[in-house]
C-alpha cells in the first residue's frame, strides 16, 4: 500500500460517498419513509451475475418469497430472474415487477438502502455545515487574536485551550440537552450544526492565530501597513488568505469528528428525531438486542460511518486520535 | 526535583483544579438554564411541586444557589439527586468506579497493543507484517467505539462466547477467584470496543515518532558505531520516540472518556457517561454537575499524569516552562 494508492483510494471513496449523498433522490431504491408490511426484516437482495446452471448474465436479482410471516422467513424465488435496469424511470438502478431491497428492510419494513442513502445527505450535510461554520468562526477569532495580540489574544486563546481540553462529545451532549428538545427537523439540523461548531472552532482558531501572527511580521504585511492599509483590511485582505491551506486540512479533520458526533447524538436520542433517517437514528433503531442477530444488515449505517471516516483518514494519512 | 520542574507541575496542577471548577459550574449553569426541571415533568399538585422546590432550594436565585453549591462542593458534598433522592457523591462514586475500571483496562490494553506495534511498523518500513499492521490500523482507526461496540455485540450474540450487557451480578457466591473471572468476562467486550480504535491511533502516532527518531543524527551515530539495530531501536530510539506520544496522553485520556460514553450506553455498562446522560435528559441539576466534576477530575488527572510522565522521559520539559 503505497502513499499514493492509499490517498487515491481515499479520494475515490470520499467522492463516491459525497456523490451518493448529493444524488440520494435517484440512488435510493424506494422512498425512505414507505413501509412494506410484506417485507419486515427482509434480508438483503444481492445482485447476481451467474444463474444456478452456471451461465453468466447481465446483473439480476431474485425476488423474495415470504415463507413464514411470523418467523419472518424469506427465500429467493430462483425461478424468476429480474434484470437490473440502469438509469430507468429516474432511478440509478431498479428492477421491474418486484420490490428490490439491496440492503434488506428494517423492523418497520422500510428499505435500509434507501434510508442509508438519504441518511448520507443528512449526516454528512450536518457535519459539513458544522465544519464550515466552525472554520469561519475559528478563522475570525484566530485572525483577530493573531493580528491584534495583547489582552484579546490572551483571552481568546485561553478560551480555545479550555474547549480543546474537553472531550467533545460530552460538551455536545450537554449543550444539546440544555437546548429545547422538541424542534422541527430543520431547526434540529441547525441546532446540531451550531453545537458542533462551538466544539470545533478553537482548534482552527489556534492554528490561524499562529499563522497570522507569523505573517504579520513579513515584508508584504509591512508594505501593506506602510501603504496606509488599516488593521481590519490588512487582516481580511492579506493575512487571512495565507491560512487557506491550513483551513482546508482542518476541515478534513473536523468532518470525521462531526460525523461521529451526529451518530452518537442521534443514537442516544438527542439528535435527529425518529422519523428522520440519519445514520445515528438508524443505529438507534438497530438497537443492541437480539434483533441484531436476526438482521445484521441493520448495522449498515455503522459501516457507512466507518467508511466515511476511513476515506478521510486515507486521504490525510496523518496520525490522529479518534474523536 | 528540579525547581523549574516543580513550578511547571504546580502550574499544571492549578490549571487542572480550575478546569474541574469551571466544568462542573458550567454543567450546573447549563442544566439550570435549560427549559424545565426534573420536577416539572410530573403531573402532580402544583403546591407539592412548589414545596419540593423550596425544600431543595430551587426557588432561590441562581447566584445564591451557586455560591451555596460551590461551598458544599469544596467539601465534596454535591447535593442530592432530584431523581434518585440520594446524595450525588454516593451515586457518582459508585458509577465512577465502573468508568475507571473500563477506562483503565482499555488504556492499558491499547498501550500494550499500540506501542510495540508502532515501534515495529515505524522501524521497519518494508515487510509483510509491517504493511499488514499499518493497513489494519488505518482501518481500525476509522471504526469508532460506537460502531465497534455494535460489531462486538453482534459477534458475542452470535457465538455466545461472552456475556453481553451489564457488569455481572455483584453478589456472586464462590471464592474471590471465580468472582473476579465472572466480572472480568463482562469487562472484555466494552474494553475491546473502547481499546481497539485507540490502540490503532497509538500505533500510528508511535510509528511516526519512531520514524522521526531513527532519522535523528544521534541515532545514526550509534548505528554507525556498529550497535545492533534491535538494541538501538528498543533502547535508544524508543526512549526518544516516546516523548511525542506521551505528550498527547491527555488527549488520549480525553478520547477514552469520549469513547466510553457510547460504549457504556450500548453495552449497558453502568458508568459515569451513562449516568451523566441520564441526569442531563432528566434535568437532574446536581447530579449532572456532580458527573461533570468527576469526569473533569478524570481528565485533569490524565493530563497531569501525562505531564509528569513527559517530565520523566524528556529532561527538557522543566526548562521550557
Amino acid at each position: 500500500m503505497t502513499f499514493l494508492n492509499a490517498r487515491f483510494a481515499g479520494a475515490v471513496l470520499l467522492g463516491g460517498i459525497t456523490a451518493t449523498a448529493v444524488t440520494s433522490g435517484s440512488v435510493a431504491t424506494h422512498d425512505p419513509a414507505s413501509q412494506f408490511s410484506d417485507y419486515v426484516l427482509a434480508p438483503p437482495m444481492r445482485i447476481h451475475v451467474i444463474d444456478p446452471s452456471g451461465d453468466w448474465h447481465a446483473p439480476f436479482v431474485y425476488p423474495l418469497r415470504l415463507e413464514d410471516r411470523l418467523e419472518r422467513r424469506y427465500s429467493e424465488d430462483r425461478t424468476r430472474q429480474l434484470r437490473v435496469q440502469w438509469f430507468h424511470k429516474g432511478r440509478l438502478a431498479s428492477v421491474d415487477d418486484a420490490e428490490w431491497f439491496p440492503l434488506g428492510t428494517d423492523a418497520l419494513g422500510r428499505d435500509v438502502f434507501a434510508r442509508l442513502v438519504r441518511g448520507a445527505r443528512l449526516s454528512l450535510g450536518v457535519a459539513a455545515t458544522a465544519a464550515a461554520v466552525a472554520l469561519v468562526i475559528g478563522a475570525l477569532v484566530g485572525g483577530v487574536a493573531g493580528a491584534f495580540g495583547g489582552l484579546i489574544d490572551d483571552l481568546l486563546m485561553r478560551v480555545s485551550d479550555l474547549v480543546i481540553a474537553l472531550p467533545g462529545i460530552y460538551v455536545a451532549v450537554t449543550l444539546r440537552a440544555a437546548l429545547p428538545l422538541v424542534l422541527t427537523p430543520t431547526e434540529i439540523f441547525w441546532t446540531i450544526a451550531a453545537v458542533f461548531a462551538v466544539i470545533g472552532w478553537p482548534i482552527a482558531a489556534k492554528g490561524v492565530r499562529a499563522i497570522v501572527a507569523a505573517e504579520r511580521q513579513k515584508e508584504y504585511a509591512e508594505a501593506a501597513r506602510a501603504a496606509g492599509g488599516g488593521r481590519t483590511r490588512l487582516l481580511l485582505r492579506h493575512l487571512l488568505p495565507a491560512t487557506q491551506g491550513f483551513l482546508l486540512v482542518q476541515a478534513t479533520l473536523l468532518l470525521p469528528a462531526f460525523i461521529l458526533a451526529e451518530a452518537t447524538l442521534s443514537f442516544i436520542g438527542l439528535g435527529f428525531p425518529d422519523s428522520t433517517p440519519s445514520w445515528g437514528v438508524m443505529l438507534q433503531e438497530a438497537g443492541a438486542g437480539r434483533v441484531l442477530v436476526e438482521a445484521p444488515w441493520l448495522l449498515a449505517p455503522g459501516v457507512a460511518i466507518s467508511a466515511s471516516i476511513l476515506s478521510i483518514n486515507l486521504l490525510l494519512r496523518t496520525p490522529k486520535l479518534p474523536a | 526535583m528540579h525547581r523549574s520542574l516543580a513550578i511547571f507541575l504546580a502550574k499544571r496542577f492549578l490549571q487542572a483544579v480550575l478546569l474541574v471548577v469551571f466544568v462542573s459550574s458550567a454543567a450546573l449553569l447549563l442544566v439550570r438554564l435549560a427549559p424545565g426541571d426534573h420536577l416539572s415533568s410530573f403531573d402532580t399538585d402544583p403546591a407539592v411541586v412548589a414545596a419540593e422546590r423550596h425544600r431543595l432550594g430551587l426557588d432561590r436565585p441562581f447566584a445564591v444557589q451557586y455560591v451555596e453549591w460551590l461551598g458544599r462542593a469544596v467539601r465534596l458534598d454535591f447535593g442530592e439527586s432530584l431523581k434518585y433522592r440520594r446524595p450525588v457523591t454516593f451515586l457518582v462514586t459508585e458509577r465512577a468506579g465502573n468508568t475507571i475500571l473500563l477506562g483503565t483496562s482499555a488504556l492499558v490494553l491499547a498501550t500494550l497493543i499500540g506501542l510495540p506495534l508502532g515501534v515495529i511498523t515505524g522501524s521497519r518500513r518494508a515487510g509483510a507484517f509491517a504493511t499488514i499492521a499499518r493497513a489494519l490500523s488505518v482501518l481500525v482507526l476509522s471504526v469508532p467505539p460506537l460502531v465497534t461496540s455494535f460489531a462486538l455485540l453482534l459477534l458475542a450474540l452470535t457465538t455466545g462466547w461472552l456475556p453481553v450487557g451489564g457488569i455481572g451480578h455483584t453478589s456472586e457466591s464462590g471464592n474471590w477467584l471465580t468472582i473476579v473471572v465472572a466480572r472480568a468476562r463482562y469487562l472484555v467486550l466494552p474494553t475491546l470496543a473502547l481499546a481497539l480504535p485507540i490502540a490503532a491511533s497509538l500505533e500510528r502516532l508511535q510509528s511516526r515518532a519512531m520514524q522521526d527518531a531513527l532519522e535523528e543524527p544521534c541515532i545514526r551515530a550509534v548505528l554507525g558505531r556498529g550497535l545492533s539495530a534491535e538494541r538501538v531501536i528498543w533502547r535508544h530510539a524508543l526512549r526518544m520516540s516516546l516523548a511525542p506520544v506521551v505528550g498527547v496522553f491527555g488527549a488520549v485520556v480525553g478520547s477514552v472518556l469520549s469513547g466510553s460514553f457510547a460504549v457504556e450506553i450500548i453495552m449497558s455498562w453502568p458508568g459515569l457517561g451513562a449516568l451523566m446522560y441520564e441526569a442531563l435528559v432528566d434535568r437532574d441539576l446536581f447530579l449532572a454537575a456532580g458527573c461533570a466534576a468527576a469526569g473533569s477530575v478524570f481528565l485533569a488527572t490524565g493530563v497531569l499524569a501525562g505531564d509528569v510522565a513527559l517530565a520523566v522521559i524528556d529532561p527538557r520539559v522543566g526548562d521550557t516552562a
